[in-house]
């Protein structure tokens, strides 16, 4: 007995070792029942401390590594190679000072759409608070696209948390650690997100492939749809606010899982490949920053100078002619709809 | 035999020291290259380390243990279930290290062939485990497994000559 077990005591060993990992990955496989839906994406508090452990190792070499990466590029960028700063820097101040004028209108003009979607009683997410965050590393292997950041719980970040750069979207917070965080992009396959396309406006679902893709699924088949169409995020997932950049249709092809709908492969707005800075939305608010609940008020003079104008040969303004007997269907009669309840007794005189 | 016999005799052995920091430094390169060069993910560092000692020092049971350990941390890094690339190294490790006791390893060429095979039955085991165990909906994609089965035996040379500075004959 004994000499069978010394015989084959690595082969043992190597029996022990995969019977203790397929037992680890078991407890770590959910059922997609309606109640662990919610909760499928999340580790188990075992798994959780495993991939702390790692962290705690890993991240400070990796910051460590980008910070000595960071200090000599800066050192050849900043006091090394200056030429040509001086006429980039005349170009940067032009190029400001025309956003800047810009921004007034743009800013002028959401005001406005807002007091417009209140009035429709529609909500909208803005961006309110963000936090800004290296990239300090990979998961280092291709089935899996994960980045690290330096930020984690101590700066704010939770679970499910956008991130984005100011060109397009980026992926989730996947798991947080008091100092760093992981966050799953959004070509990872196990990723998702509620998108929309911008002139179409045909809903769809996001998903990473294998091969690291962006892909549109759950699309039926549409003539409208064409290469370069821009897709925005919809909302609809209630973790990206609406109307972030997706990125841009690169192809249309039939969705070979899922016939007949086909799927759209997208070039990410955001090169996620080479990611240095990230913003992670922290907070997200249902207002405009200065845009109180005075401003609300319907203005006719700004809703009308943003609005197609049509006018009399003498320049004034179309106006509703004077009825000759008032009915329900005259203008100003039916109380508006956002005061409409159901169920509630009809006005007097309708 | 007496090639057996001679093997025995020149026994390698690592520095403590070279055996843990080796691990840990393939395991950051890994996950931190990628984000200065994204092509570099098709290498797989911490792999060549598994097939590195478990063919030099020729112990199955400390191939099997050090694959484990070097695939866990790998896993943990990632955003998938833990114990998938710690798994396919456990059994990378072990056939390694039994292979390793039965031919010649010190050969360049032995050497690319068997990281070549190993790369090759790397993927095949991760494949296996995602699509088989998990359920995941994974792909087998010929062309990029190629190219990492090239880039990985082309680049263990590199690797293995610089580990081979490390080692002290017993």
């Amino acid at each position: 007995m004994e000499s069978i077990f010394s015989r084959y005591k690595s082969l043992l060993v190597l029996g022990v070792v995969l019977l203790v990992q397929l037992i680890a990955l078991a407890t770590q496989v959910h059922r997609p029942t309606v109640a662990a839906v919610a909760d499928a994406r999340t580790d188990g508090h075992h798994v959780r401390a495993v991939r702390y452990a790692v962290d705690i190792v890993v991240a400070p070499i990796e910051k460590l590594f980008t910070g000595m990466g960071h200090g000599a590029r800066n050192l050849w960028r900043n006091y090394i190679y200056l030429r040509g700063v001086r006429r980039h820097d005349y170009d940067l101040q032009k190029e400001l000072d025309q956003l800047r004028v810009q921004q007034m209108s743009l800013m002028a003009d959401a005001r406005q759409g807002q007091r417009l979607q209140k009035l429709l009683g529609f909500r909208q997410q803005y961006i309110y608070k963000t936090v800004v965050a290296q990239v300090i590393g990979t998961s280092g292997s291709d089935q899996s696209r994960v980045i690290l950041i330096d930020k984690g719980s101590n700066d704010g970040l939770k679970t499910d948390m956008p991130v984005i750069t100011p060109d397009g979207i980026v992926g989730k917070v996947r798991d947080v650690f008091p100092n760093t965080a992981q966050v799953l992009e959004m070509n990872d396959q196990t990723a998702g997100a509620g998108v929309i396309l911008e002139t179409t406006r045909i809903r769809g679902i996001l998903r990473g492939n294998a091969a690291g893709q962006l892909q549109v699924i759950d699309l039926l088949p549409d003539d409208r749809i064409k290469p370069g169409e821009r897709v925005l995020t919809s909302g609809g997932d209630l973790v990206y606010p609406r109307g972030l950049a997706v990125g841009d249709v690169q192809s249309i092809g039939p969705d070979k899982q899922h016939p007949p709908y086909i799927a759209l492969t997208l070039r990410p707005a955001a090169s996620l490949s080479q990611l240095e800075e990230v913003l992670v939305i922290t907070e997200t608010t249902g207002a405009l920053a200065g845009a109180g609940d005075g401003d609300a008020q319907p203005s006719e003079d700004t809703a009308a100078g943003a609005l197609p104008t049509a006018g009399t040969a003498d320049g004034a303004p179309l106006r509703p002619v004077a009825p000759l007997h008032p009915d329900r269907f005259t203008p100003g009669t039916v109380p508006p709809a956002a005061d409409l309840r159901p169920g509630a007794p009809k006005p007097e005189g309708r | 035999m007496n090639s057996m016999r001679a093997r025995h005799e020149n026994e390698t052995t690592f520095h403590p020291v070279v055996l843990v920091a080796t691990p840990i430094l393939a395991l950051i390169l890994q996950a931190y290259v990628p984000h200065l060069f994204p092509q570099f993910v098709i290498l797989d560092l911490p792999l060549l380390v598994v097939i590195y000692f478990a063919i030099t020092l020729r112990g199955a049971i400390e191939g099997t243990i050090m694959g484990m350990l070097i695939g866990l941390v790998q896993d943990a890094q990632t955003g998938r279930p833990i114990g998938v690339n710690g798994m396919a190294k456990s059994i990378i490790g072990y056939a390694a290290a039994s292979i390793g006791v039965r031919i010649d390893v010190e050969n360049t060429v032995s050497r690319m062939l068997l990281t070549a095979v190993f790369t090759l039955a790397n993927s095949v085991l991760i494949y296996t485990i995602e699509r088989r165990l998990l359920g995941f909906e994974t792909h087998w994609l010929w062309l990029y497994e190629t190219v990492r089965i090239i880039a990985n035996a082309l680049v263990s040379v590199v690797v293995f000559w610089i580990l081979d500075r490390l080692r002290r004959k017993g």
